[in-house]
């Protein structure tokens, strides 16, 4: 069943286009990744999903309903939740501080959630009461996706979550992302570590100077020679 | 200076001690008190500092969470100050009169008990008019998505028209609240202290207080810091940044409406460019705390308030906003983010 | 009235109508241009009169003004004894030269930071300059003020003319000006300077010092505001620090360019004459309308519902055909509108 569906989404900012018309969907309990060269766009369309970036024609929907136009919060209650690349934490707030405003919407007792999170994340659990400035970078990655589970999401998107992680908290993430579908939440992942992503990827788009190049499932974008010599480095 | 900031923080949270507002000002008035000890400072400037402090403060906090949430310089806040002390006076002046309620010289104090049902009175209609203001002028501007001076230009335009408005409803003239002259309290040193100041700073005490603790133990309080934090990432986490801004504006005008009454009281008059005229030991408290953290705000008004009371000592008094301005561009030359270093620059 | 009385009457509305117009396209440069937020007109504009005014007054006789303290009394330096009154030229470019350094002082330290420091800081100078001439009474009289200020040529003309030939100087000043301004902002300085004001990261990444070319047109606008009290010095002849108050000299001009336009220079101009004309004109009338009061907020309301309703002013910036593509200049919006 389609989860999320965007139809030739054109979007950009001021008077510069980014997205010349991109179309991909999401199919329920998915893992996809988009790929693509910096600047083909990929931050942008996950942007233009979750209403940062205003769609100036085509359209999304999500579980059926045109959510296009809808400002931000009204998006986050459908159930899909975001994960921006940078600066995806409140740093002058404390990590459970940080849980909490993701509960924003919530109006049942959430400490229950704030629970699973520490036991999803048992680097979070430890000093629940440190600023989230002083984090490393991984986990400052696990507050912020932790933070956008808070609500329960159907959909969870993540912009670049391995960007500027060791080698082994990549392969934390990247475990915790895998748990994350498990437990029946579809994702969306923007990624540079295309190998990886696409590896764990039920299906996957590429990118390229704003327009969708190639679609596939994961497994054949991996194994496809020219995709391997462009985009995964040889 | 910053770094001591921190390190005495750290000891303090590390003797089991949580460092909140309170702290930080019984530790500035320990400071201010300890400098008046100095032979060649008059201990009865710093206490006057002291209080004067009391009321930066509490115009500085609002303006501060107004500055850090909304990001602009609202240069209406000191308008606010003066439309909170001329709506007591309608209240003390002319409303309650009307139905029998008058009185002056509660205890010793200088005024009567109507101006305690009058100030939260006054302080909810204030409240009540930033909301209606920044849906009529600021809302419209953030929907635009205008430069943020634009905002502050916008809120020029405000702070004139208030003055106009509280210069067409009671005149230019001096105006005074019910009041009784009543005898200051010597103490050593002296230092002399009016009943009326000790009024002001139990009431800046409660109101910071209130404040650490809607901003520290609130959902509200919570998303507001947030808010400022990050605004983008406040609006993907569904953060009601609409209800957000509504709360900041009632808790900063609030501030600033309570200000200025006890500005009134502590002068002894009102005049209605009594809050333009405060903008700039404001600000000064404002950029010396670091824009967007009322803590700070709350360190750089004592700040203000005792080296400008202080330094009549030695010069003119009426260059006291004089002296505030030059900490404050001093400030900016050294430390543009603030004493504790977290604020924007 | 006579004739005569409303020819003198007209000319003293034309004398201050021009002054307002130098320091509408002193505050153009500034918002219009740059999008520099100055709140303290006043202070350049009272630092302008007082330098201008004691450079060029002569001392008075102490016997017929005992109270009356005065620094000055550099008139006398030989130099300024030309007969041909250079001293005037001399007090303009000195108030223009004074207002300069004081902008580049507080532009230095505030310009590179947030936008809205410039604000506050122009708060304070505004204050700070009252309070030093109100205080420092051995410099200028302090509240008393300081009066016996020359007029330009006076030798030439019978005392009752005067105001005829002040306003041709005021508005050969005020052309001079507007020409180098339109120079000025045509130029590709003037380009640059709106690339900052509309998009100052991309300004910045094209290589553009933006702090420098800030520091300039706030320094440049503050000469202009400097040259404008100095015209008004001469015009009114009396100063005191009480006639700069914020309503007549720093809020009248800001609705004087949101009337005119922002970044348009021939509505700044137009802006100053409107404003100054309904002032004038509604000042004899009865009721609400000459209430001082009703004036301020009226001139709140128009600057708040300008900038919601017509952000490009009243006339809107001019537009302009270059050669270069510049997309810029030709968007009729105001600073971010």
């Amino acid at each position: 069943m389609v989860l999320l569906e965007a139809t030739d989404v054109v979007a950009g900012y001021g008077q510069t286009e980014i997205l010349h018309g991109v179309s991909i969907f999401v199919d329920q309990g998915e893992v996809v990744t988009i790929i693509g060269p910096n600047g083909c766009g990929k931050s942008t369309l996950m942007k233009a999903i979750v209403g940062m970036v205003r769609v100036r024609t085509g359209s999304v929907s999500f579980q059926g309903t045109d959510i296009s136009g809808y400002p931000p919060e009204r998006i986050v209650r459908t159930g899909l939740c975001y994960v921006p690349q940078t600066s995806n934490v409140f740093p002058s707030l404390t990590i459970r501080e940080n849980l909490e405003m993701g509960a924003f919407l919530r109006k049942d007792d959430y400490r229950g959630r704030i629970g699973q999170m520490f036991d999803l994340f048992p680097d979070l659990a430890a000093h629940p009461g440190r600023k989230a400035g002083s984090l490393s970078g991984g986990q400052r990655q696990m507050l912020a996706i932790a933070r956008a589970l808070m609500l329960d999401p159907v959909m969870l998107l993540l912009d670049e979550p391995s960007a500027g992680l060791s080698p082994a908290m990549m392969q934390t993430v990247f475990d915790r992302i895998r748990e994350i579908n498990e437990s029946g939440v579809a994702l969306l992942l923007v990624e540079q570590n295309a190998r990886d992503a696409l590896g764990m990827s039920d299906r996957g788009y590429i990118l390229v100077a704003g327009e969708k190049r190639l679609e596939d499932t994961g497994k054949d974008l991996l194994n496809n020679p020219e995709v391997a010599s462009l985009y995964l480095g040889g | 200076m910053g770094r001591l900031v921190t390190t005495i923080q750290d000891t303090a949270r590390r003797i089991g001690l949580a460092w909140t507002p309170a702290h930080t000002s019984v530790a500035i008035v320990v400071i201010a008190l300890a400098v008046g000890f100095l032979p060649f400072v008059k201990m009865g400037l710093v206490v006057n500092g002291v209080f004067l402090g009391a009321i930066i403060a509490l115009g500085a906090v609002g303006l501060t969470l107004v500055y850090g949430i909304l990001n602009f310089a609202n240069i209406a806040h000191g308008d606010y100050m003066t439309m909170g002390a001329y709506t007591t006076l309608f209240i003390v002046g002319y409303l309650l009169p009307k139905v029998g309620v008058e009185g002056s010289g509660l205890g010793p104090f200088t005024f009567g008990y109507p101006l305690l049902i009058a100030l939260p009175v006054a302080v909810a209609a204030i409240s009540a008019g930033a909301v209606v203001v920044d849906m009529m002028v600021y809302r419209r501007l953030r929907d635009r998505g205008v430069n943020t001076v634009v905002v502050s230009m916008a809120s020029l335009g405000v702070a004139i028209a208030l003055r106009g408005l509280v210069q067409i409803i009671w005149g230019g003239d001096i105006e005074r609240y019910p009041r009784e002259t009543r005898q200051v309290f010597h103490l050593p040193m002296d230092v002399r202290v009016p009943p009326d100041a000790i009024f002001i700073t139990t009431v800046a005490i409660i109101l910071v207080v209130a404040l650490y603790l809607v901003l520290d133990r609130t959902k509200m309080g919570k998303a507001m810091r947030a808010t400022a934090d990050n605004p983008d990432l406040a609006l993907v986490s569904g953060i009601d940044t609409g209800s957000v801004v509504r709360w900041t504006w009632v808790m900063g005008a609030a501030l600033a409406a309570t200000a200025g009454i006890l500005l009134a009281v502590y002068q002894a008059h009102l005049l209605p460019i009594m809050g333009w005229k405060f903008l700039i030991p404001l600000f000064a408290a404002v950029v010396l705390g670091g824009i967007g953290n009322p803590y700070g705000a709350l360190v750089g008004a004592f700040v203000i308030g005792v080296t400008s009371e202080v330094s009549t000592q030695w010069i003119n008094p009426s260059y006291k906003p004089a002296v505030a301005f030059a900490i404050m561009i001093g400030m900016l030359l050294v430390r543009p983010r603030g004493i504790f270093g977290g604020g924007r620059s | 009235m006579d004739l005569a009385g409303i020819a003198d009457y007209l000319v003293a509305f034309a004398i201050m109508g021009g002054i307002y117009g130098v320091f509408t396209l002193g505050l153009n440069v500034h918002w219009g241009f740059t999008g520099l937020f100055n709140i303290g007109i006043a202070g350049f504009f009272a630092l302008g009169a007082y330098t201008s005014a004691l450079l060029t007054t002569s001392p008075p006789d102490p016997a017929l003004f005992e109270d009356f303290k005065f620094g000055g009394n550099w008139a006398s330096i030989g130099f300024l004894d030309w007969g041909l009154d250079v001293w005037f030229v001399l007090g303009l470019a000195s108030a223009a030269l004074c207002c300069g350094v004081i902008a580049l002082v507080i532009g230095y330290i505030t310009l590179r930071l947030r936008d809205d420091y410039l604000a506050i800081s122009t708060l304070g100078i505004a204050e700070t300059v009252r309070f030093f001439f109100l205080n420092e009474k051995w410099l200028a009289n302090g509240s008393k003020g300081l009066y016996r200020i020359p007029k330009f040529l006076g030798d030439w003309i019978a005392p009752e003319n005067y105001g005829y030939l002040y306003v041709v100087v005021v508005f050969a000043v005020l052309a001079i000006i507007y020409l180098a301004l339109q120079r000025a902002v045509n130029s590709p300085w003037g380009r640059v300077l709106r690339a900052i004001r509309e998009d100052e990261v991309t300004a910045q990444a094209s290589g553009k010092d933006v702090f420098r070319f800030k520091l300039q047109a706030f320094i440049l606008g503050a000469m202009i505001m400097g040259i404008g009290g100095a015209l008004y010095a001469h015009h009114v002849r009396f100063l005191s620090p009480l006639t700069f108050d914020p309503m007549l000299a720093t809020f009248i001009i800001w609705a004087m360019l949101m009337v005119g336009g922002s970044a348009n220079n021939k509505g700044a101009v137009l802006g100053a004459l409107v404003v100054w004309g309904i002032w004038v004109a509604t000042q004899s009338l009865p009721g609400i309308l000459s209430d001082p009061s009703f004036r301020l907020f009226m001139v709140g309301v128009l600057i708040v519902a300008v900038i919601l309703l017509r952000p490009g002013g009243i006339l809107g910036e001019e537009r302009r055909v270059t050669r270069l593509a510049d997309s810029d200049a030709a968007r009729p919006n105001n600073p971010g509108g």
